[in-house]
């Protein structure tokens, strides 16, 4: 029987019924397929809503430039027009006018001076101003505005004009990286003595990977400990390791403060010791030390949790074959023990270093003028200067940079060599 | 479709916000600490005991940030903000906070009216002033056994008066006071810093002092660092070096030449909730009586002149309030008002270069 | 150089204590010859992996002295002691190759390449994974990597191999399969031997002596034939092999035999091994094989009737428990040949023993 059906059918098995086998197995399939992804929809929707379009959106306003598109829409569209040299016509400035008197009436100039002053320092209050006058002002408007304020008269501001009725703005991530756009849209290095950013970047990778490696220098020792141990004395070790994670962070850092200051207990115990003379007290704390310190302190069970998971795997007698075979205790540490913990090594830098690249608090609190890293600045724009695109490609690059980070680790080590608890 | 989404995202994130207020209460928002109780004192109290709305008092860090987080979700949840001048004038013309009548305010109780009555200035578009508070800077006198600091020159004197400097952690008032004490006018202050040698004059200044300074953030720190003995001098804000003075019994001495002075303003975001009640309040809480017995609090100045001759002792410690008035003949004869336009104008320029200033 | 015939591993009065209270090992004094396969065979918690820790070097001994080849190793780190060892689950580095694995004891001992890679291969070949030198360990199988363990321990020339429950993860077949190869590379190695199991079978198809632990003590130590046919006590005749045991009360006691009362089950003569005196209990002991069914009358001193209660089907034999002499757990085993009678069960059956095969024993 099944010998003619195979006769019949050369290429596909077929099940009891006489279905195709393979239609049969995806069916069966299927509804387990269906099955697991019902159970796994309400995290998906909840890390959608809550973790992946907030930083789609982030991105987003990264490039969005909407307000002197929308608010200033018939400068903008009589501006495409324009070649950039010299300044636009008549038309352009009656558009200007309209467009001033309207966003007056509206109450966005504000919105639209704000986002000009961004990129041409001191224009806000001249474009109030104008747009103040605006109403009353006859033609021809060009002579007119010019009368109010003579930088109508020049070219720089048309230009940015111009640029910045772009929908999409490259602008912020040109700041971002310590650039700009020249009079005649070229892209230049910003003023010496306005560069800011790329310095903040790479300061904030090099206090991360100094965090990142002080944590292991300091967190494998535990962590072998807490995975070598007797239960008894692991457990105890292991409270007193989680303990930072039930105190807040800015209790934490404060008590750090208090320790580190230069007549805090450091210092104090130092002078009392002669250690250092009474006007020697170091400077720990307001500047990089002290974030270095803290952060170490902060981001230390990050380290510690992972090279546990994975040392606790790795039974003791690794180690005792390596001795039995002959190889001193350090050597058999070096090149039996260590080399099956890089897992645990690896997912645990990766985790501190990226929680490190994104630190906020720590280093505002003892960060002083050289502690400061990139976060702070996000949250400066965020906060104070409102220049949320600014502050959105600033997170961008810092998102591009920690994937990058993410892609290169996994090429090195692999992603299945990672053990992240 | 792209302002639907932004706006869809920015109601989320409002709507956290959200579960935190009272909704029928009015919610006043502020500074905290001793200044959020002199208005608690002042104005709160006497309000509730006058039949007003009840008041959910809030604490803010100053920013517009959350004001146009809630303006733009439309998810609005503060009724009033104290904000500084530069934030008013410039929340205002972005559209986020509502215009305020002038003519909602009571006279003054000598028959002045209102617009006359307020120091000229402290009335905007759509804010009105409170006080007049000032950045100063306070020394501790046991670090200085001999003379001790009298001018603004003098704050950047390391070597006749050794130790550490605390300085506000951002150009604004730094690069005022440097300027003043490099011999600048105060009337001059702000047309030099338009320059770009005037800024670089500003910081060549700062940089006398860079490597003494501790740069501090939040109001409370400048007073907890003087008595940490972190710094022997530091600018802050008087009050609250007047508070650690008063309540606190420190040592503290507050030089006042080369002071920046400043005001904070009672505005309403746009869509508030209870506008009305926060006219109200509004107009209750700048009346004369208040605005004096504000002053009984805390060492911020009235802003009505009918209000100036009526600051007494302070309502706890009794001492005379009037000499520790920013606006007190005394302390205001090398002041400088901050100029919130030039700020406005120039502040995303200089925070980049004092930032840039500071990394290096 | 010490004489060959001096032992090659000597326990003088090794006492082990972990918590200072109770002792693991007690008073242990153990010899073991040079070439010799000694197992130490016992129960979990009855020291004999302690023995084999302090032997190599991972646990000190609370007292005594552990000599190897005529030197005391108290106090030689277990590095240093050139002594191989196969490990419960062989312990093979992950993150080496096979070939790495072998390789790293040769390394560490600065030999040279070429060398090193001819002592590998041969190592290899011993244990017939000479392909695999490439692969990872967890490529293997746990039979292959039961062989690696066994040429990474031996490829350094040790004198001395330790093995603490080496086949413990295999399964029946490949656990009987390697017992026969490990005993082959013994042989024809002439290494030295020292192998922990708690596997008695184990223990009787490889090695040259046995010692039996129990609670910290050597029980009895002696060649596999030996110990099954002659167990000195209780304990020893009960872990080793199947065995029935009689409990009964001395009655008499004759020379190199005596009479043993079973309580409800008759008396029994048995072989006066380590009895008590008269009126004091023994335990008797009698190998399942031994017992004769339907024995001719006379034939034996001990001919008792019985009934069959059950019978197990085990292939080449059939297990048949009988209640006799009082109880019900007596088990015989009869040869599955033909003409031999068909039990029932539930009917009487007659069985009988020779005295020399039922050991009195220490109660």
């Amino acid at each position: 029987m099944s010998e003619q059906v195979m006769a019949a059918t050369p290429h596909a098995v077929l099940a009891a019924d006489g279905t195709p086998l393979k239609q049969r197995l995806q069916k069966t399939l299927r509804r387990r397929k269906l099955i697991a992804a019902g159970l796994v929809l309400p995290l998906g929707v909840f890390v959608f809503v809550t973790f992946l379009f907030p930083i789609f959106l982030m991105l987003f306003r990264s490039v969005d430039n909407p307000i002197i598109h929308e608010n200033m829409p018939q400068t903008v569209a009589i501006l495409e027009q324009w070649d950039g040299k010299g300044v636009p016509e008549e038309a352009a400035y009656a558009a200007l006018v309209r467009d001033m008197v309207e966003a007056r009436k509206n109450k966005t100039i504000g919105r639209v001076a704000t986002r000009m002053n961004f990129e041409m320092s001191g224009v806000r209050s001249l474009i109030t101003s104008s747009a103040r006058k605006a109403k009353k002002m006859q033609p021809p408007f060009k002579d007119a505005l010019i009368k109010a304020n003579p930088i109508w008269g020049e070219r720089d501001i048309w230009v940015t004009f111009k640029r910045l009725g772009n929908e999409y703005t490259a602008t912020q991530y040109l700041a971002a990286v310590d650039m700009r756009y020249d009079s005649d849209n070229n892209i230049v290095q910003q003023d010496e003595d306005r560069q800011i950013y790329v310095t903040i970047f790479g300061r904030t990778l090099w206090i991360s990977l100094a965090v990142t490696l002080l944590c292991l220098v300091l967190g494998y020792p535990v962590a072998y400990l807490l995975a070598t141990l007797p239960a008894k004395y692991s457990n105890l070790l292991m409270i007193m390791v989680l303990l930072p994670f039930w105190t807040s962070l800015l209790v934490r850092t404060t008590s750090w403060i208090v320790l580190l200051q230069t007549n805090g207990v450091i210092n104090e115990l130092l002078v009392w010791l002669h250690v250092v003379a009474d006007e020697d007290r170091l400077q720990m704390m307001y500047n990089q030390t002290g974030t270095v310190i803290a952060m170490t302190h902060i981001l230390l069970p990050f380290m510690i949790l992972p090279l546990f998971s994975v040392m606790k795997t790795i039974p003791p007698s690794y180690m005792r074959a390596a001795l039995s075979l002959g190889a001193n205790p350090v050597r058999a540490f070096v090149k039996v023990y260590a080399p099956q913990t890089v897992p645990g090594i690896g997912a645990g830098s990766l985790l501190v270093f990226i929680l490190s690249v994104g630190y906020y608090i720590t280093p505002a609190l003892v960060g002083g003028r050289t502690g400061q890293m990139i976060s702070n600045f996000i949250a400066f724009h965020m906060q104070k200067s409102l220049n949320w695109g600014l502050a959105a490609a600033l997170g961008g690059l810092l998102l591009v940079g920690v994937m990058v980070l993410y892609w290169a680790y996994t090429k090195i080590v692999g992603v299945d060599n990672m053990k992240l608890g | 479709m792209k302002k639907s989404l932004l706006l869809t995202s920015i109601a989320a994130v409002g709507l956290f916000a959200a579960t935190t207020a009272f909704a029928g209460n009015l919610t006043v928002v502020s500074w905290g600490g001793g200044y959020t109780k002199s208005q608690v004192e002042a104005y709160h109290k006497p309000w509730e005991a006058m039949g007003g709305k009840k008041i959910n008092s809030e604490d803010y860090n100053g920013g517009l940030a959350e004001v146009k987080a809630q303006v733009e979700s439309g998810k609005v949840i503060w009724d009033l903000v104290d904000v500084e001048l530069s934030d008013a004038v410039r929340g205002c013309d972005e559209g986020l906070l509502e215009e305020i009548d002038p003519s909602i305010l009571p006279a003054g109780d000598d028959g002045t009216a209102a617009t006359d009555d307020f120091i000229q200035g402290t009335l905007v578009d759509c804010g009105v002033a409170s006080i007049v508070w000032s950045t100063v800077y306070a020394y501790d006198k046991t670090k200085f056994s001999g003379s001790a600091p009298q001018t603004m020159a003098d704050f950047f004197n390391v070597k006749d008066f050794p130790g550490k400097r605390g300085l506000r952690k951002g150009p604004k008032a730094n690069l005022e006071m440097a300027l003043m004490a490099d011999g600048v006018a105060p009337a001059d202050v702000y047309s030099t810093l338009t320059t770009k040698t005037g800024v670089a004059r500003a910081l060549a200044k700062l940089d006398t002092i860079k490597d003494v300074t501790v740069w501090w953030e939040t109001g409370a720190q400048p007073a907890q660092m003087l008595a940490d003995g972190e710094v022997t001098m530091t600018t802050a804000y008087n009050g609250r070096i007047f508070g650690a003075q008063v309540t606190e019994k420190k040592p503290f001495v507050i030089v006042w030449d080369g002071q920046v002075w400043d005001l904070d303003l009672w505005v309403i975001p746009k869509g508030a909730p209870n506008k009305a009640e926060a006219l109200k309040f509004i107009a209750f809480s700048t009346d004369t009586k208040r605005n004096a017995d504000q002053a009984r609090w805390i060492s911020y100045g009235p802003v009505r002149k009918s209000a100036a001759p009526l600051v007494g002792k302070h309502a706890e410690a009794g001492i005379d309030m009037k000499p520790h008035m920013p606006t007190a003949p005394a302390n205001f004869k090398n002041a400088l008002q901050n100029d919130f336009a030039f700020w406005a104008d120039h502040q995303d320029e200089l925070n980049e270069k004092f930032s840039a200033w500071l990394a290096k | 150089m010490s004489d060959s015939n001096d032992p090659l591993v000597r326990f003088q009065e090794v006492q082990k204590s972990y918590d200072g209270e109770t002792l693991v090992v007690k008073n242990l004094n153990l010899d073991v010859a040079r070439g010799e396969f000694l197992t130490m065979l016992g129960p979990s918690g009855s020291g004999k992996t302690t023995c084999l820790m302090m032997l190599a070097g991972f646990e000190p001994a609370t007292h005594g002295e552990i000599t190897l080849d005529g030197k005391s190793i108290n106090d030689v780190a277990p590095h240093k002691r050139g002594i191989g060892m196969v490990f419960q689950n062989y312990a093979l580095f992950p993150h080496m190759t096979v070939f790495e694995n072998l390789a790293f004891p040769l390394q560490v001992r600065g030999m040279n390449k070429a060398e090193m890679e001819t002592k590998v291969k041969r190592a290899l070949d011993m244990v017939q994974l000479g392909d695999f030198g490439n692969r990872r360990p967890a490529q293997l199988s746990g039979g292959q990597q039961q062989r690696v363990a066994v040429a990474r321990a031996l490829v350094f020339d040790p004198e001395l191999v330790l093995m603490d429950e080496p086949l413990g993860a295999l399964d029946k077949q490949l656990r009987e399969q390697m017992q026969y190869e490990i005993k082959h590379i013994h042989e024809s190695l002439g290494v030295t031997v020292v192998y922990v199991t708690h596997d008695q079978s184990e223990a009787l198809t490889m090695s040259s002596r046995v010692a039996v632990f129990n609670d910290g003590v050597i029980q009895q130590i002696a060649p596999p034939d030996e110990l099954y046919e002659q167990p000195e006590n209780a304990f020893v005749a009960q872990f080793i092999g199947e065995n029935n045991k009689l409990e009964g009360i001395i009655k008499e006691k004759n020379g190199s035999g005596c009479v043993v009362e079973i309580p409800g089950g008759g008396v029994v003569s048995a072989l006066d091994v380590n009895a008590g005196n008269v009126g004091e209990r023994s335990s008797l002991s009698l190998r399942p094989e031994r017992v004769e069914i339907n024995p001719e009358d006379g034939k034996y001193p001990n001919i008792f009737n019985g009934k069959v209660e059950e019978l197990i089907y085990l292939g080449d034999h059939i297990r048949t428990r009988i209640n006799v002499c009082g109880r019900d757990d007596f088990i015989i085993k009869v040869p599955n040949a033909s003409g031999l009678t068909q039990l029932v069960e539930g009917s009487p059956v007659k069985i009988g023993w020779a005295l020399e095969d039922c050991r009195a024993l220490d109660a």
